[in-house]
């Protein structure tokens, strides 16, 4: 009987040890192979990428922050007063041709998408630079609204609709500067080759999502905020 | 040799990895497409987009009646799905992603139209 318990004991530690061989095997391979020390090589269970499904999870809740304030917007928009409100105020072909702008940025960042995956880096930089340039006239688009806005009478405080307006407008805004940074970075680090030709269109890719999607709340913002009328 | 220099077939695989073709899990077979996606088609894309933004500005000049505000937030639906779909990928990648992305979406459609009808938004 003592020997069965004996053969069992020997068979199992033999079993454990040759897992724990396995294992350290397998992360030696996985250096090899170039995945760094914060796994970020390493596929999930699911066999995705961890940083693009967190991308994709950040803009899901994303869209709860942009609902928050459009919502809140759209609660209080005849809340103002009768002189300075949005029928004095809104200059529908200059936001339209801004509007233009960060939907061409849109396009200008998939050909940077488009020209990673092909391992064209002279492209991928130009379009890159491109798009922050397009995201930077749309900035400048919006601080010439604001200023304006302001001047005409419309103060952050002025009234709840200008509260509503200017925060989820310059929520917008700080999102486009975000996205600008982070084009700009990833260029720079792209033209040194900070980043590995294997890592470089995920990481393209995911500045891409981000701007997109920075993209598609303008979309709704345009026509909640500009063009439906209060 | 520098970084850029030393791809091996080993980078190419983690590469796959990084854009799940790997990933198999409810997906209908067009994994990867996006790579193919032409330049050319984008810029289509691209059109169609500022095609339906100039029809928006159009309307908002036009006296259409009550038909007004439904067709600029359909126009509005029809960009953002385009936008997430092709140029974010959502049509060619994970169908998870897709999930992620949408789930929160509707999660903040539903919410948020939950406190409007609250304030009584929709009655005014």
């Amino acid at each position: 009987m003592s020997d069965v318990v004996k053969e069992t004991v020997s068979d199992a530690v033999d079993i454990v040890k040759d897992h724990a061989d396995d294992v350290h095997e397998h992360d030696v391979h996985a250096g090899d192979e170039g995945h760094d020390e914060h796994g970020a090589a390493h596929p999930t269970s699911l066999g995705l990428s961890n940083v693009k499904l967190a991308m994709w999870l950040f803009l899901g809740s994303e869209c709860l922050l942009f609902g928050g304030l459009i919502s809140t917007y759209m609660l209080y928009r005849n809340r103002h007063s009768e002189d300075v409100g949005p029928d004095q105020l809104w200059d529908i072909p200059f936001t339209s041709a801004s509007s233009f702008v960060l939907l061409m940025s849109s396009l200008t960042m998939v050909l940077a998408v488009s020209a990673v995956n092909r391992k064209d880096q002279r492209n991928t930089k130009l379009w890159m630079i491109v798009t922050a340039l397009l995201g930077g006239l749309f900035l400048a688009g919006q601080i010439y609204e604001f200023t304006t806005f302001y001047r005409e009478g419309l103060g952050y405080t002025e009234s709840l609709f200008a509260s509503a307006f200017y925060t989820l407008t310059g929520f917008h805004g700080v999102h486009v500067a975000v996205g600008i940074i982070m084009l700009l970075a990833t260029m720079a680090m792209i033209a040194k080759n900070k980043i590995a030709m294997s890592k470089q269109p995920e990481t393209v890719e995911m500045v891409g999502l981000y701007w997109h999607f920075v993209d598609v709340v303008w979309i709704i913002i345009f026509t909640l905020v500009y063009l439906i009328p209060a | 040799m520098t970084d850029i220099d030393s791809t091996t077939a080993s980078e190419e695989h983690e590469h796959h990895l990084l854009h799940d073709h790997h990933a198999a899990p409810g997906h209908d077979g067009e994994h990867g497409e996006h790579d193919h996606v032409s330049d050319n088609k984008y810029i289509v894309i691209a059109v169609i987009l500022a095609v339906i933004t100039g029809a928006e500005v159009a309307a908002s000049y036009i006296d259409l009646g009550p038909a007004f505000i439904p067709l600029l937030l359909f126009m509005m639906a029809v960009k953002f799905f385009i936008v997430a779909s092709f140029f974010m990928h959502l049509r060619f990648d994970n169908r998870i992603f897709t999930w992620c992305f949408y789930s929160g979406l509707a999660l903040a459609v539903a919410v948020y139209v939950v406190a409007l009808l609250t304030f009584g938004f929709f009655a005014s």
